[in-house]
């Protein structure tokens, strides 16, 4: 089983790294992407897929850690390692914050305080503009974008140092779920109170977890910022909280490789269909109406329920 | 410094004098360098079309004026290859939507070079999406021709490959306002603008433009972007103002125009906006009464002017505009005509540039872009409709004149047109010392 386990990551990793080599440029520019952004999916998948706590808010972690990295390369005159680590840290930070805060609330409150305080981080990026650049946001120079001697502009890089972040979050997080501490926070979305009952302190599990996606969602945007060159306000904005959320119950909440699928589905499905017309959202809607009737738990979730049963 | 040759106009320059000007150059254009309506003469070695990538809002909140940017894209590109296309070689717009977001502009500006093989992208109009994009069209080594207005081109904060020469940018429009407000609507200002990076440039530039004039803004009020009521704003106004200078932007705009009227009545100052907060909507619109008297920017007049030179009617007829700037076919379908000139001229520009650097293929884009920063003067003319410019090959920003209008009979009539060396400022970047 733990064998299969792990063939099946490892394998998924080895593919990304091979295709580092054959993919032309233009979708070896989106899978780099879509490695980063599926890194910020897993770390939404553990706090809602795993946990069952549902964020509508999670893109302020991600621009926390995309501000945290840039704002200090941009003040503070910080190197890329230095920025890496503060926009870790602004992450992880927040999500502590708004962990301690938000799970005083459950269900649909525990939604929209989540929601609350992401727009008070976007419209605080606004109204501190002459240090954030507002709504516009800057641009992290190529000069700025070494780390530990390498160009992250140079394309395969990019794309290694995209691979490194999602292999290292995707084999971390395999590890946390077979770990006690993630049966726990699988045993509070199945069933808090007979969790608790069990003598299990789930309050802490919760914070833990609102703590960890946090900080992962954090790492996702400072690596974003880095490996593009770009923070700016959009990606605190709502629609960069629901992306999230649609990857991982597209891919299949609760499963590891879930979160990646769904990204990459999500992104070649607008990319193609923009190709073909103009309503190219209304493709994407029908397919999600489509998705949601016919394979309710996902892609990954209806290959578990019915092929996959060892799928973590 | 300021660009390296002034087409000059004085201070005081009347819309009458300006438009003989214009129309001079324009003339001495068509006689001289106007290649005519030729057919495709093959250039060696390629018939191949020379490859457009337009990055285009068609969805997103950039969307009313994406349209019409399109569609002056489609109609310049249909104008250039009746005269014959670029270097003999046709021209192909290949259109991508980036939803108004600077994520997926970045995409796109990579799906238009490595997927489609453009020779070039353009077109983008909103700044974030400008920001976005550009790193990604340095580290591609693609000219990437912004269609923005934002400061951001000639600040320095973008690249070498990224370049803005069809449209002057905010701070270059702003300052150009602040003699024309001074000397005849009043020299104390209340600035009321959107609390985001678009308001804080208006009140950053005007704001120093005006002092530089002898005015003073006396209180500067900025409104949430989330907000839909205005009144309580109204009153924070000093009594003792003279012009009330506003660019709100979005669709609460017309809920802004109609509570400033029910506020002030009859008795308001003057007042004075960019004509940003009515892109694409009807002046006879109701709630918007209280505008008629009033003073707008616009980057060229919507409204078809008496004695417009026969190049402003030639773009005017192949854009499909009718007298009120709607569209021919549909006259509640308004244009946003004081921007979207901008995607014409540059399209001009890029065969301009084109054309001079003996663009064969991606292999010449670094030689595009040091022709392009070669290009001082652009005349008024077919090519660029909208007036003459300057573009400052240093910090790659267009230099042009901008049009003061006033409401009458729910129309924008010109009253000034700024003379080009209004809106200079001191270089903030010199793009060219950047390696190619």
């Amino acid at each position: 089983m733990t064998q299969r386990i792990l063939a099946l990551h490892l394998g998924l990793i080895g593919l990304l790294f091979v295709l580092q080599f054959v993919l032309p440029p233009y979708h070896h520019d989106n899978i780099a992407r879509i490695m980063v952004m599926a890194a910020y999916a897993m770390g939404y998948n553990l706090m809602f897929g795993y946990t069952g706590l549902l964020s509508l808010g999670h893109a302020m972690f991600f621009a926390a850690g995309m501000y945290g990295m840039g704002l200090s390369m941009q003040h503070a005159g910080f190197a890329a390692e230095a920025a890496l680590a503060v926009g870790i840290t602004a992450g992880f930070g927040l999500a502590l914050g708004v962990g301690l805060l938000a799970l005083r609330t459950t269900g649909v409150a525990f939604m929209i305080v989540t929601l609350m305080f992401a727009q008070a981080l976007f419209l605080a990026i606004l109204y501190f503009g002459p240090f954030t650049r507002g709504d516009e946001g800057f641009v992290i120079p190529l000069s700025a974008r070494i780390f530990a001697g390498l160009r992250l502009s140079d394309p395969t890089i990019r794309y290694f140092a995209a691979l490194a972040l999602f292999a290292l979050v995707l084999l971390a997080m395999l590890w946390l779920i077979r770990h006690p501490v993630g049966r726990v926070l699988i045993a509070i979305r199945e069933n808090e109170e007979r969790t608790r009952m069990l003598g299990y302190d789930t309050w802490r599990h919760k914070l833990f977890a609102v703590t960890a996606s946090g900080t992962i969602s954090g790492t996702a945007g400072a690596v974003y910022g880095l490996l593009f060159g770009y923070v700016g306000a959009s990606f605190a904005e709502v629609p960069y909280s629901i992306f999230p959320l649609l990857w991982v119950l597209l891919g299949g909440a609760g499963t590891l490789v879930g979160p990646f699928i769904g990204t990459l589905f999500m992104f070649y499905l607008i990319d193609l269909a923009s190709g073909v017309t103009d309503a190219y959202m209304l493709v994407v809607g029908v397919a999600l109406l489509l998705l949601t009737l016919f394979a309710p738990r996902g892609i990954m979730g209806m290959l578990r329920e019915r092929w996959l049963p060892w799928l973590p | 410094m300021a660009p390296r040759k002034i087409l000059s106009a004085s201070a005081g320059t009347t819309r009458r004098s300006m438009l003989k000007g214009i129309a001079a150059i324009g003339a001495s254009t068509a006689a001289t360098g106007f290649p005519g309506f030729t057919r495709f003469a093959r250039a060696a070695g390629s018939d191949a079309p020379i490859r457009i990538g337009f990055q285009v809002h068609r969805t997103g909140i950039g969307a009313t004026y994406g349209r019409w940017y399109e569609r002056v894209t489609n109609a310049a590109a249909r104008v250039i290859n009746e005269m014959g296309g670029i270097n003999g070689r046709p021209v192909e717009i290949v259109a991508e939507d980036d939803g108004t977001d600077p994520k997926r502009g970045a995409e796109v500006v990579g799906k238009l070079a490595n997927q489609h093989r453009c020779d070039v992208a353009y077109g983008t109009l909103f700044s974030h999406v400008v920001i976005g994009s550009a790193p990604r069209a340095g580290e591609l080594k693609i000219p990437y021709f912004v269609v923005s207005e934002g400061h951001h081109v000639a600040s320095g904060m973008l690249n070498r490959y990224t370049l803005q020469p069809g449209i002057t940018d905010v701070k270059s429009q702003v300052m150009a306002m602040a003699p024309f407000v001074a000397a005849n609507l009043g020299r104390k200002v209340t600035m009321i603008f959107p609390d985001f990076a678009f308001g804080h440039n208006h009140r950053d530039f005007f704001s120093e433009a005006i002092a530089a004039q002898g005015g003073e803004v006396l209180a500067r009020i900025a409104i949430p972007p989330t907000e839909t009521s205005f009144t309580r704003y109204f009153a924070k106004i000093p009594r003792d103002t003279e012009v009330i200078y506003h660019v709100m932007v979005g669709p609460s705009v017309l809920t802004f125009v109609k509570e400033m009227g029910e506020f002030f009545g009859p008795s308001a100052p003057a007042i004075f906006g960019f004509i940003d907060s009515l892109e694409g909507v009807d002046l006879a619109s109701p709630g918007l009464e209280f505008l008629e008297g009033s003073h707008f920017w616009e980057g060229m007049p919507r409204y078809e002017q008496p004695g417009d030179p026969d190049y402003v009617k030639f773009y005017r007829e192949q854009v499909g505009l009718d007298a009120n700037g709607a569209s021919v076919d549909d006259p509640d379908d308004i244009s946003a005509n004081a921007h979207m000139f901008a995607c014409w001229e540059t399209l001009f520009t890029i065969k301009n540039g084109m054309e001079r650097a003996g663009y064969r293929g991606p292999e010449d884009r670094a030689a595009l872009i040091e022709a392009v920063e070669d290009i001082d003067i652009m005349p008024a003319g077919r090519e660029h409709p909208q007036g003459p410019k300057v573009f400052n090959g240093l910090t790659h920003q267009a230099f042009g004149v901008q049009y003061i209008s006033q409401v009458r009979n729910s129309r924008l009539e010109v009253q000034h047109v700024t003379a080009i060396k209004d809106g200079f400022y001191p270089d903030e970047v010199d793009y060219t010392k950047q390696p190619l």
